[in-house]
C-alpha cells in the first residue's frame, strides 16, 4: 500500500561515527504517513543513535535526510520540531511540578489580555484544548489540573504523546516507550500508537519487546552493529526470523563467529 | 579511569588539575617579593596557625560535599564546642580539679558532644530525607541559640592559664647549637637566646594536621571513603550496589561536626576563651576552601589534599594582605573572585582537553 | 472534596494555622502583644525582610539559591545612604537627595544579579558558588564604602518618610491622614498610634506586582517549568538562559529595594557581618512558605507568610521576655519541621 505514496521521511546512507567507532553505518530507511515502523536491534546496535540523528540531537557524518520529499538539514532538536518531527525520550521531558495542560502547552502557553493590556496565562483555553486532544486519542486522566507528579507512568507517557500530537507532529519517534511500564499501561500506550497511526501520524518505535512491536508495527527494520541487516513487512515475517536477524543468523544456526 | 592522551594534551590536562597548586605557589612568591618578612619560618608557622580553623572545618566539609551535601552548621557547632569546652574547664577548675585534668576533660567532652549535631543532621538527611541545606541550616540556628544560652551571651573567661600555654605553644623549641626541647622553651636562657630561639611546629597545627591526615587517609584509601565518592556520584546506584547509604551519610555528618568541634576546642586553646561566634565567619570560608580545592557541590569529586591547598590559598591571602598593610575587606572581594574562577577553570579545562581529543 | 483532598489541603496550608497559633499563644504570654502598635511594629520591621525573601523566592523556584542578597542589601543600604548624606551636605534639598539615593540604589541593584545570572546561566557555575562569590564581593565593597561604620547624619526627612504612616489615630480624640497631628502634649504623643506604615505599603505593592508576574504570566510559568525540569524546559523551546538571568536580576533588585527601604526606615546606612544571616533567614522564610530547594515549588504569598512567622516569633519572644537566642533554636526547628511536614502530606489530586 505504501508503494504508491511518497514517503514522509527518507534517510539515505546515514553514517555516524564516534571517534573510531561507527555507530551507524550507511543506513537507509523510509517511513510513510500513517505507518508504524519498528526499529529493532541488540544493545548497542545503533538504534538510538539513528533516531537522534533524525531528531537533530546528532549531526550525521554522511548521508541525506528527506522530509516530505525535500532534502532537509536538521541541526538541532528545534529544527526537527519545526518540521513536525517529535521525539519522546525515555525521560519524557515533562515538568513534574506542573499540571497536565501546562505540560501540553509548555513553552507555547496560550495568553490572554488582562484589562486589554497585560498578557496573562489563559488557563481555561489550555485546559479545554488539552481535553480535546486527550479525548481524540482516547486518553483518560482524572483531571487535567493534576500535577504530572501524581500520574502513573503510562499516563505520563500519554501526556508526552498528546503534547506532540497537539502541536501537529507528523512523525513521532518513540525510544523504548513501554520499557518502564506495567502490562496494562503497556497495552494502553500500544493502543494509542494504533490510534495515532489510524489518524495519519507516522511513527518510529524502538523496543526490545518483540511482542509489542509485532502488535503495532507495519514494517520492521533491523540493525546490527550499526548496519541495516534486514527489512520485513510484519505480516510476512515471524519473531523467529527477526530474532535471527537481530543476533546474527550464524549464531542461531549454531555456526561460529569470527 | 584510564585516559589515553598524547603528550601535549596530557600535559594540558595535568595543568588544568594542578592550577590551584600553582596559584598557591604564585601567592607565596608575590607576597614574599612585595611583603616584608613574609618569607620566614616564623611567618609561615603563623599562617598555619591562622589556617587551623578553616582547615578543620574544611576537612569535615570535604566529606559532606563529596556526598553531594553541604553542612552549614559547622561554624556554630564550632562555637558550641568552644563554649562547652571552656565552660567545663572553668567548672572543673572551680571544683579544684587539676589544670591538666580539667583541660583534658573539657576538650574530650566537647569533642564527644560535638558528635551530636552531626548525628542529628545525618539522621535528618538520611532517614527523613530533609535536604542537607535545610537540615544543617536548622542546626545552625539550634547550635547558635544553645551556645549563646550556655554562655549567657558573654564570652567565657577565667580558664586555667595552662590552656593558653598549650594553645600557643610549639612542639619543639630549637636554640641553634645549644638546645632542643619538647613542649616548653629551654629553662634558664638569656634574653638574646630567646630572640634566637626557633619554635617549631605549633601545637594546634600539629593536633589539627594529625586529625586531617587520618581522615584524609580514610577518604582516599578505605572502602568507606570509596563509598562516599560512590554516594556522591550516583546515590541510587550506590544503594542498588548494596552500599549502606544511610549509615554512611550519618557518619559523614558526624565527621563534619566532629571536625567543627575540634575547631572549637582549638579556638579555646588558642584564645583562652569560649565564644559562641568563634566560627561564625568561617563556615563559608571552609566551603570556599573545599570548592577551590576541586570539589563539586554536585558531589562525587573532591579530595583532602585539594581542600588543604584551598585552605592555604585563603589563609595566605589573609595574612599576606595584613602583611602588606592592605585593609582586610579586600580579602572578601578576592576570595569571592577566586572562588568563581576556581569553578570556571575546573569546568572549562577538562572540557577543553576533551574537545581536543 | 474527598477526605484525602481535605487532609492534603490542610497540610499544604499548615503555615497559616501555625501563624495563627503563634499569635494566640503570644497574646497570652506577651503583655500588650495583641495591639495595633505591635501589628504596626511587625509590619514595619518585616518589610525589608519581605522584600529580600520575595526576590529569593524567584531564585529558589528555579532550583537555585542566592546567597548574596544579605550583603547586596547591605551594600545598597550603605551606598544609598552615602548618596543622600553627601548630596544633602552639598546643599541640595533633602527630598532631591533622598530621591537620588533611592534611584542610585535601585539602579546599582541590577548589577550583582546580572553577574550572578550570567555566571549561572551562561557559564553553568552552580548558583551556590556564583552567589557565594558575589557575597564576598558585596561584603568587601560594602565594608570599603562604610569603613565598617554605619552611615549617619542623614536629613530628618529620611526618617519621616521611612517611619511615616498613612493614618494617625489618637484614640477617642483625633484622626489625621499623612501628617502627624500638631501640638500634642507629651502624654498624647505617647498614645498616638500610626496606622499602615508607608514602608509596608511599598513592600506590599512590590510583592503584589511580582506575585502577579509569578503566578499569572508566561514568564512566571516558565520559571516553574525551569525549576521542575530544566531539560524539558529547554526542549520545549523556553529561553532558559535569558529567564535565569532575569531571575537573578529580580533577586538582587529586591535586595536593593530592601537595602534602600532599610536606609529609609532606620535613617542610617548599615552593613554588618550580621547581614550574612539575613539571606539565611530569607531562605528559611521561603522554605517555610512552601518552596522546595529542589525547585519548581513556592509562591509569594507563602513566602510572605513565612516572613511573618519569623517576625511574629521575634516580636513575640521579645514581648514574652524570652531570651532572643531561643529564636534561633525555634527558627531552626520550624525550618526542619516545615520540610518534614511538606513530605508527609500528599499532593492534592483532583478527580
Ligand atoms: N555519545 C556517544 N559517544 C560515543 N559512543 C557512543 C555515543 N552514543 C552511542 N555510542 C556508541 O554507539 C553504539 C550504538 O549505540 P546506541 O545507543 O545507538 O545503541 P542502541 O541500539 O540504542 O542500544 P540500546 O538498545 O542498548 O539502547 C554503541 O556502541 C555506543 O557505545
Ligand atoms: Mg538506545
Amino acid at each position: 500500500m505504501e508503494g504508491e505514496r511518497r514517503p514522509l521521511l527518507e534517510v539515505r546512507n546515514i553514517v555516524k561515527r564516534f571517534g573510531g567507532l561507527v555507530a551507524v553505518n550507511r543506513v537507509s530507511m523510509e517511513v510513510y504517513p500513517g505507518e508504524v515502523v519498528g526499529l529493532l536491534g541488540d544493545n548497542g546496535a545503533g538504534k538510538s543513535t539513528l533516531i537522534k540523528v533524525i531528531s537533530g540531537v546528532y549531526r550525521p557524518d554522511e548521508g541525506q535526510i528527506f522530509f516530505e520529499g525535500r532534502e532537509v538539514r536538521i541541526t538541532s532538536p528545534m529544527d526537527a520540531i519545526r518540521l513536525g518531527i517529535e521525539t519522546i525520550y525515555q525521560d519524557l521531558a515533562l515538568a513534574e511540578n506542573l499540571n497536565v495542560y501546562s505540560n501540553i502547552f509548555l513553552g507555547r502557553e496560550k495568553l490572554k489580555k488582562l484589562f486589554n493590556l497585560i498578557p496573562v496565562l489563559d488557563h481555561e483555553y489550555m485546559m479545554q484544548e488539552s481535553k480535546k486532544v486527550l479525548d481524540r486519542l482516547g486518553i483518560e486522566i482524572p483531571s487535567l489540573r493534576n500535577k504530572i507528579k501524581t500520574l502513573s507512568g503510562g499516563q505520563r507517557q500519554s501526556v508526552a504523546i498528546s503534547r506532540s500530537i497537539y502541536w501537529n507532529a507528523k512523525l513521532l519517534i518513540m525510544d523504548e516507550p513501554t520499557a518502564a511500564l506495567g502490562v496494562t499501561e503497556q497495552r494502553k500506550v500500544l493502543n494509542l500508537v494504533k490510534t495515532l497511526s489510524a489518524q495519519g501520524v507516522a511513527i518510529i518505535i524502538i523496543s526490545h519487546q518483540l511482542y509489542d512491536v509485532f502488535q503495532v508495527a507495519h514494517r520492521l527494520v533491523v540493525l546490527r552493529r550499526g548496519e541495516k541487516v534486514g527489512e520485513r513487512l510484519t505480516h510476512e515475517t515471524n519473531p523467529d526470523e527477526i530474532v535471527s536477524l537481530i543476533v546474527g543468523a550464524e549464531l542461531v544456526e549454531g555456526g561460529q563467529r569470527g | 579511569m584510564e585516559r589515553v592522551m598524547g603528550g601535549q594534551k596530557e600535559w594540558l590536562y595535568r595543568l588544568g588539575r594542578a592550577w590551584v597548586a600553582f596559584f598557591l605557589l604564585g601567592e607565596i612568591v608575590v607576597f614574599s617579593i612585595i611583603g616584608t618578612g613574609f618569607f620566614s619560618a616564623r611567618n609561615f608557622q603563623n599562617i598555619l596557625v591562622a589556617a587551623t580553623t578553616i582547615l578543620l572545618l574544611a576537612a569535615g566539609e570535604t566529606f559532606v560535599i563529596i556526598t553531594g551535601g553541604i553542612d552549614l552548621s559547622v561554624g556554630f557547632v564550632m562555637g558550641l564546642a568552644c563554649v562547652v569546652s571552656a565552660k567545663i574547664m572553668v567548672m572543673l577548675q572551680a571544683a579544684s580539679v587539676s589544670q591538666g585534668l580539667s583541660i583534658l576533660l573539657g576538650c574530650a567532652s566537647a569533642l564527644l558532644f560535638g558528635l551530636l549535631p552531626g548525628l542529628v543532621n545525618g539522621a535528618l538527611v538520611a532517614k527523613l530525607r530533609v535536604p542537607p541545606f535545610i537540615a544543617t541550616f536548622g542546626m545552625y540556628g539550634v547550635a547558635y541559640g544553645l551556645s549563646e544560652i550556655l554562655c549567657n551571651n558573654v564570652p567565657i573567661s577565667g580558664l586555667p592559664p595552662l590552656v593558653g600555654f598549650i594553645g600557643n605553644g610549639y612542639l619543639l623549641y630549637y636554640l641553634p647549637g645549644k638546645a632542643l626541647t619538647f613542649f616548653s622553651p629551654p629553662q634558664g636562657i638569656g634574653r638574646a637566646d630567646i630572640r634566637a630561639m626557633i619554635p617549631l611546629f605549633p601545637n594546634v597545627f600539629v593536633f589539627s594536621i594529625i586529625a586531617v591526615a587520618i581522615f584524609g587517609f580514610i577518604l582516599a584509601r578505605t572502602q568507606f571513603g570509596q563509598h562516599i565518592y560512590a554516594i556522591g556520584g550516583n546515590i541510587d546506584a550506590a544503594r542498588r550496589a548494596g552500599i549502606p547509604v544511610e549509615k554512611h551519610l550519618i557518619r559523614v555528618y558526624m565527621i563534619s561536626s566532629f571536625f567543627a568541634a575540634m575547631g572549637g576546642v582549638m579556638y579555646t586553646l588558642r584564645f583562652v576563651t569560649g565564644r559562641a561566634d568563634a566560627g561564625a565567619a568561617r563556615m563559608l570560608d571552609s566551603v570556599v576552601a573545599v570548592v577551590i580545592g576541586g570539589a563539586s557541590l554536585y558531589g562525587g569529586t573532591g579530595s583532602m589534599v585539594g581542600s588543604i591547598i584551598g585552605t592555604l590559598i585563603i589563609a595566605m591571602l589573609e595574612t599576606g594582605m595584613v602583611n602588606l598593610g592592605l585593609p582586610t575587606y579586600n580579602k572578601y572581594v578576592y576570595v569571592g573572585i577566586i572562588l568563581v574562577l576556581a569553578v570556571l577553570v575546573d569546568q572549562f579545562f577538562p572540557e577543553f582537553v576533551r574537545k581536543g581529543e | 472534596m474527598s477526605r484525602t483532598q481535605v487532609i492534603a489541603r490542610v497540610g499544604r496550608n499548615w503555615v497559616i494555622l501555625f501563624l495563627f497559633l503563634l499569635c494566640v499563644i503570644f497574646s497570652f504570654t506577651g503583655r500588650g502583644f495583641l495591639s495595633l502598635k505591635t501589628l504596626n511594629n511587625i509590619l514595619l520591621t518585616s518589610s525589608p525582610a519581605l522584600l529580600l525573601a520575595a526576590g529569593e523566592t524567584f531564585v529558589i523556584i528555579t532550583g537555585g539559591i542566592d546567597l548574596s542578597v544579605g550583603f547586596v542589601r547591605g551594600l545598597i543600604s550603605v551606598i544609598s545612604a552615602i548618596v543622600i548624606r553627601d548630596l544633602y551636605a552639598l546643599g541640595y534639598s533633602p527630598y532631591f537627595a533622598i530621591f537620588c539615593g533611592i534611584v542610585v540604589g535601585v539602579l546599582l541593584g541590577f548589577l550583582p544579579g546580572l553577574v550572578n545570572g550570567i555566571l549561572v546561566a551562561r557559564f553553568r557555575v552552580p548558583p551556590f558558588i556564583a552567589t557565594l562569590g558575589m557575597y564576598g564581593i558585596a561584603n568587601g565593597l560594602a565594608l570599603r564604602y562604610s569603613k565598617g561604620f554605619p552611615i549617619t547624619f542623614l536629613p530628618d526627612e529620611v526618617g519621616e518618610i521611612g517611619n511615616g504612616f498613612f493614618f494617625y489615630l489618637l484614640p477617642g480624640r483625633l484622626f489625621t491622614v499623612f501628617e502627624k497631628p500638631l501640638g500634642l502634649t507629651e502624654a498624647e504623643a505617647r498614645n498616638l498610634v500610626g496606622i499602615v506604615p508607608y514602608a509596608t505599603v511599598i513592600a506590599f505593592a512590590l510583592l503584589f506586582v511580582f506575585g502577579f508576574v509569578l503566578s499569572k504570566t508566561q514568564f512566571g510559568q516558565h520559571i516553574y517549568a525551569i525549576g521542575g525540569n530544566i531539560d524539558a524546559a529547554r526542549r520545549a523551546g523556553i529561553p532558559v538562559e535569558k529567564h535565569l538571568i532575569r531571575v537573578y536580576v529580580i533577586s538582587s533588585l529586591f535586595a536593593a529595594f530592601s537595602g534602600v527601604l532599610s536606609t529609609l526606615i532606620f535613617s542610617i546606612g548599615t552593613h554588618t557581618q550580621f547581614a550574612a544571616s539575613l539571606e539565611l533567614f530569607a531562605i528559611a522564610a521561603v522554605v517555610i512558605g512552601g518552596a522546595s530547594l529542589m525547585g519548581g515549588k513556592g509562591n509569594i504569598l507563602g513566602t510572605a507568610l513565612g516572613v511573618f512567622v519569623l517576625s511574629v516569633l521575634e516580636v513575640g519572644f521579645l514581648m514574652s521576655g524570652i531570651l532572643p537566642f531561643y529564636r534561633y533554636i525555634a527558627v531552626g526547628a520550624i525550618l526542619v519541621f516545615a520540610v518534614v511536614i511538606d513530605q508527609l502530606f500528599p499532593e492534592i489530586v483532583y478527580d
